[in-house]
C-alpha cells in the first residue's frame, strides 16, 4: 500500500505526496506528459535531447548538478514515447534545493548555445553506442516503422538517425519549451521523510509562481487497423539468426491490459514458462526466447523475440512459436499456471514497496494514467484475469494478418 | 519577491546510521546474520558460499555450478523446480562473484515454509543432469558469440587478463572453455563448495524467531555434501602498463578501458582512494564527466572506480568514445590523471564531493537489503563497522595535500594498461 496526498496548484500542477518516515532520504519525482509520440516527424529524438537540455542550467541557476551533488543529492531522468520523467533523491532535511531546482527550470531554461551544442554530440555518441555499435542495437529502429504507418510510435525514442539530432536549432529547442513544459504538463511527487503540510508550503512557494502556459491538448494521426502481415528481412554482422514479432494490443488503461500482460507471464516470465520449456529446452530451437510488452498509452504491441540455435531453420522456428501463441486460442490456461502468473504479479508489487523511488515514480505515473489511487488496486486487476479472457484476447491478437515480423539474419 | 539566484540553505548529513545484523547460529554452525527490518512481509535469504579449489584448467567450473544448481535434483526436475518457485511467487537468483557464489531466495513470509524446502533440495542433492548441461554449453556459447561482438565486453575481458592473468580474476573465457565442461567437474565442485563449512546465510527483511526456527529445520542438520575444500588463494603482482589495441574496422565507437592494480579495502587508505575516484571520475560531476562529456560531448558517459576484491584490488576507468576523438579523450584523461596528482583540490570542488559522497552513503541505506549489503562488504574483507567510520570520517576531513598524496601513491598513467577497442 502506497499512501499519499494529493493537492493541485493555482497554475494547473499536481502535486502527491508519499510520507515514509522510515527513510532519511526524500525523492522528488516531475514527470512531464511529453513523449517522442509528440514529435514532429522529421524532428524526431528531440524530446529525449530536450531531457538532455534540461540538465544545461535554467533562467536563474546556471549549473542545475552542481548545487545538487553539494547538498548531497543525485539525480537523473528519462524519456519514452510517451512521457519524460526526472527524478531527484537527497538527504531529507535538504529537500528545499530540490524544489528550488526543478522549479526554476520548469520556469525556463538558459537556452545557453553552447549546452545544445555539446548534448546533440553527447546524444549523437549516445545513439552509436546504445543502436550502431551493438549487435542487434538498430532491431527497434527497424521494428517500429514496420509495425506502425501512421502513428509517431513508428520511431524510437533516440530519434530516427543521426542527421535529426544534429540539425536541431535552437529555436526548436524554445517552441518545444513552451508547448509541453509547464506545470498544467507535469506532475509532482514528493516522497520519503516530508510531512503533506511542508510539501505545501514549498510547492506554493517555489512552483505556485510559475505561469500556467498554454495547455497542450494532443491529437496525434490514428494508426489504422492493420489487416495483412508485414515482414521485413535484415541481414547485418552478427554471429546469430533472431525474428522479432510484434502484434498491435490495446492501450495501456484499456480493461485487458493485464490480461495481455499475464499472458505474456504465462509465456515468459521465468524458467517455468511456456516458450522457455517448450522452444528453449525441449525443441532446443533458440538461445534465448522472450515475449513481452511495450505498454504504451496509445495503441501498444505485444512482442515474441528469439535468437535461434546456429543452423536451425528460420521457418521451423517460426512456425514453432505460432505453436505456442495458437495454443492459447484454442485451449484455456489451467487453474495452477493461472495462480502461479498472479502470485508472481502480487510478489513483484509488494517488493516494489521497498524502494522509495519506484514508489514515487509509480504514483506519478498512475496519476498520468488517471488517478494514482489505482496503483494501490491495480493487483485486484490481475487477480480477477481468467482463463477465458486470455484465451479471448490471444485470439483476437494472434493472428497473422496483424503481425510485424522482423527477420534479422546473419551476413553469410 | 522569491530571489531564485539563492540556494536554500542546507546541511551537511550528519548522522548515518547502520544497522548492524543479528548474528545467530544453525545446529550445524552455519553462520546467520539478520537485518530484521520493514513493514512487508518478506524476506531476502542469501545462501553464499566461498569460492574453492580454483583451477586454472576448468574456469567455467565454479560458475557452471552456479549457474545449473537449480536445474535438477534427485527429487525434482528443473521444470519442477522453476514451477514451484514461481507458484508462490518467489524468486531465486544464482549468482557468481569473484570470490563468493551466492544463491539468493526472495519470497513473501507467507510462502517460506513452501520455498525452503526447495532451496534444500537444490543445495543438497542438484544432478546436474547432462541434458541440462549440453543445453547450457549450446546457448551459453550462443551468448559469448554475441557478446564478443561488442567492444565494450572485449575490453573489459582482456583489461582484466592482462592485469590477473588466468585466474579466477582474470580468465579469458573462450568457445572452447565451454565445450570443455565436464558433468563430473560440476558433481565434484559442488561436492567441495556447497556445504555447511563454506556457508554463510545472511537474511534481510522481515525475519522473527518464526523464520529463523523454519531455517533451521531445513538447514541446520548435516547437508550431504562434505568433500574437502581449499578456499582460493591468489596474490598478484603489478605488470608493465602500456597500450593493448585491439582494431574493428567497421566500429562507430571504440571502448576505451584502463587501469591497474591497486589496493583493496582492507588497506588504510582505501576510503582516501575513494574520495580520489570520486573526484576523478566516481559521480555525474566528476572531471572526467566534465571535460569529457560535458565540455567535449566524446561520449555518452565515462566513469572510474576502485574494485575491492579478496585477494586483490583495482583501479580502472572506462568509456566509449567517438572513433574520431579517440585519441582526444586518451590525451584529456591523461591530462585528468596529471591535474590530480600535480594540483590541490580547490576547496569548493572539496566540498561538493564531501556532501555528495556523505548523501550517496545515506541514500544507499534505504531498506533492510541495503543494510545487509553494507554488511557484506565489510564482513567478507575481515572488517567491522569501525571502517565506515573512518571512511566517513576521512571524507569529512581529508585534505586538498592528502588528495594530491594519495593520487600521487596510486595514479600512475604509465603502469596502468590501456585497452582500446575499436578504431583511433
Amino acid at each position: 500500500m502506497v499512501d499519499f496526498n494529493r493537492f493541485k496548484l493555482s497554475n494547473g500542477l499536481k502535486v502527491l505526496v508519499h510520507e515514509d518516515p522510515t527513510t532519511p532520504m526524500a525523492v522528488l519525482n516531475v514527470l512531464y506528459d511529453v513523449g517522442a509520440r509528440d514529435e514532429e516527424h522529421n524532428k524526431t529524438g528531440f524530446a529525449h535531447l530536450f531531457e538532455h537540455l534540461m540538465f544545461g542550467g535554467s533562467i536563474n541557476i546556471p549549473s542545475y548538478d552542481e548545487p545538487l551533488q553539494r547538498v548531497g543529492g543525485e539525480n537523473n531522468a528519462f524519456t519514452s514515447n510517451d512521457i519524460t520523467n526526472y527524478y531527484i533523491t537527497l538527504p531529507a532535511t535538504n529537500i528545499e534545493t530540490a524544489f528550488w531546482l526543478e522549479s526554476d527550470r520548469m520556469l525556463s531554461l538558459a537556452f545557453s548555445e553552447k549546452s545544445l551544442d555539446t548534448q546533440r554530440n553527447v546524444v549523437m555518441e549516445e545513439f552509436k553506442q546504445r543502436y550502431l555499435n551493438q549487435p542487434y542495437g538498430d532491431v527497434w529502429l527497424k521494428l517500429r516503422p514496420l509495425a506502425y504507418k501512421t502513428h509517431p510510435y513508428q520511431w524510437a525514442t533516440i530519434g530516427q538517425d543521426l542527421a535529426q539530432i544534429e540539425n536541431a536549432k535552437m529555436e526548436d529547442v524554445k517552441a518545444f519549451f513552451k508547448k509541453h513544459y509547464n506545470p498544467q504538463n507535469a506532475i509532482l511527487v514528493v516522497g520519503g521523510n516530508v510531512k503533506t503540510e511542508e510539501v505545501k508550503k514549498l510547492a506554493e512557494k517555489w512552483f505556485e509562481p510559475i505561469p500556467a502556459g498554454e495547455k497542450y491538448s494532443r491529437s496525434l494521426p490514428k494508426e489504422l487497423p492493420q489487416t495483412e502481415a508485414r515482414t521485413l528481412t535484415v541481414n547485418a554482422n552478427v554471429p546469430l539468426n533472431a525474428i522479432y514479432i510484434a502484434f498491435k494490443m490495446p492501450t495501456r488503461t484499456d480493461s485487458t491490459y493485464q490480461t495481455y500482460d499475464l499472458m505474456s507471464d504465462i509465456l515468459s516470465q521465468g524458467q517455468s514458462s511456456r516458450l522457455y520449456n517448450s522452444l528453449l529446452k525441449e525443441q532446443q530451437l533458440f538461445s534465448e526466447i522472450n515475449a513481452y510488452l511495450s505498454s504504451s498509452l496509445d495503441e501498444g504491441l505485444f512482442v515474441v523475440e528469439g535468437k535461434l540455435i546456429n543452423g536451425v531453420d528460420m521457418d521451423v522456428a517460426e512456425k514453432a512459436i505460432w505453436e505456442e501463441l495458437y495454443k492459447l486460442t484454442t485451449d484455456l490456461v489451467s487453474d495452477d499456471e493461472l495462480t502461479k502468473v498472479k502470485n508472481k504479479s502480487e510478489s513483484i508489487m509488494v517488493f516494489a514497496e521497498m524502494n522509495l523511488l519506484d514508489k514515487a515514480m509509480n504514483l506519478a505515473y498512475y496519476e498520468l494514467l488517471g488517478d494514482a489511487a489505482a496503483l494501490n488496486t491495480e493487483i485486484d486487476k490481475y487477480l480477477a484475469v481468467t482463463a477465458a479472457q486470455i484465451k479471448e484476447v490471444a485470439t483476437t491478437t494472434f493472428v497473422k494478418e496483424k503481425s510485424s515480423i522482423l527477420y534479422y539474419l546473419a551476413n553469410a | 519577491m522569491l530571489n531564485r539566484t539563492l540556494a536554500p540553505a542546507s546541511k551537511q548529513v550528519n548522522d548515518i546510521n547502520f544497522i548492524a545484523p543479528t548474528k545467530q547460529q544453525l545446529d550445524n554452525g552455519i553462520p546467520v546474520f539478520t537485518v530484521n527490518v520493514g513493514q512487508q512481509e518478506l524476506v531476502r535469504i542469501e545462501f553464499i558460499f566461498e569460492n574453492v579449489n580454483y583451477d586454472q584448467n576448468k574456469p567455467l567450473q565454479a560458475v557452471t555450478v552456479n549457474s545449473l544448481i537449480n536445474n535438477g535434483t534427485k527429487t525434482l526436475s528443473a521444470k519442477e523446480i522453476a514451477e514451484k518457485i514461481d507458484y508462490y511467487g518467489a524468486f531465486l537468483q544464482t549468482e557468481y562473484g569473484a570470490d563468493q557464489t551466492t544463491i539468493t531466495l526472495f519470497s513473501l513470509n507467507k510462502h517460506l515454509p513452501a520455498v525452503l524446502p526447495i532451496v534444500q533440495s537444490i543445495l543438497n542433492e542438484s544432478v546436474f543432469p547432462q541434458q541440462e548441461l549440453d543445453i547450457f554449453i549450446q546457448n551459453q556459447k550462443q551468448k559469448l558469440q554475441v557478446n564478443l561482438q561488442k567492444n565494450d565486453f572485449i575490453a573489459r575481458k582482456t583489461f582484466a587478463n592482462a592485469i590477473f592473468g588466468d585466474t579466477a580474476y582474470g580468465s579469458d573465457i573462450s568457445l572452447a572453455d565451454y565445450d570443455a565442461l565436464k558433468r563430473e567437474d560440476l558433481l565434484a565442485y559442488f561436492k567441495a563448495a556447497y556445504k555447511p563449512a563454506n556457508c554463510t546465510i545472511i537474511a534481510a527483511g522481515k525475519f522473527e524467531a518464526k523464520e529463523f526456527d523454519l531455517l533451521n529445520q531445513f538447514f541446520g542438520k548435516e547437508w550431504e555434501n562434505n568433500h574437502t575444500s581449499k578456499i582460493n588463494q591468489s596474490t598478484y603482482a603489478p605488470i608493465v602498463g602500456g597500450e593493448i589495441y585491439i582494431e574493428k574496422a567497421d566500429a562507430v565507437q571504440s571502448a576505451i578501458r584502463m587501469g591497474n592494480l591497486s589496493i583493496n579495502r582492507k588497506h588504510p587508505d582505501f576510503p582516501a582512494l575513494q574520495i580520489v575516484n570520486c573526484l576523478l571520475g566516481g559521480y555525474f560531476g566528476s572531471r572526467l564527466m566534465a571535460n569529457i562529456r560535458e565540455d567535449k560531448g566524446y561520449t555518452y558517459g565515462i566513469g572510474s572506480g576502485i574494485a575491492s576484491l579478496k585477494n586483490a584490488g583495482y583501479f580502472f576507468i572506462a568509456t566509449e568514445v567517438g572513433t574520431t576523438v579517440c585519441v582526444n579523450a586518451l590525451q584529456e584523461i591523461e591530462k585528468e590523471i596529471n591535474i590530480l596528482k600535480t594540483e590541490l583540490v580547490g576547496e569548493e570542488e572539496l566540498d561538493l564531493v564531501r556532501n555528495f559522497m556523505l548523501g550517496s552513503m545515506l541514500g544507499s541505506l534505504e531498506n533492510a537489503f541495503s543494510h545487509a549489503d553494507k554488511f557484506k562488504n565489510i564482513y567478507f574483507s575481515g572488517l567491522d563497522y569501525d571502517y565506515y567510520s573512518k571512511y566517513i570520517d576521512t571524507v569529512k576531513t581529508i585534505n586538498a595535500e592528502e588528495l594530491k598524496s594519495i593520487a600521487n601513491s596510486y595514479l600512475d598513467w604509465d603502469a596502468m594498461t590501456r585497452v582500446v577497442v575499436g578504431k583511433k
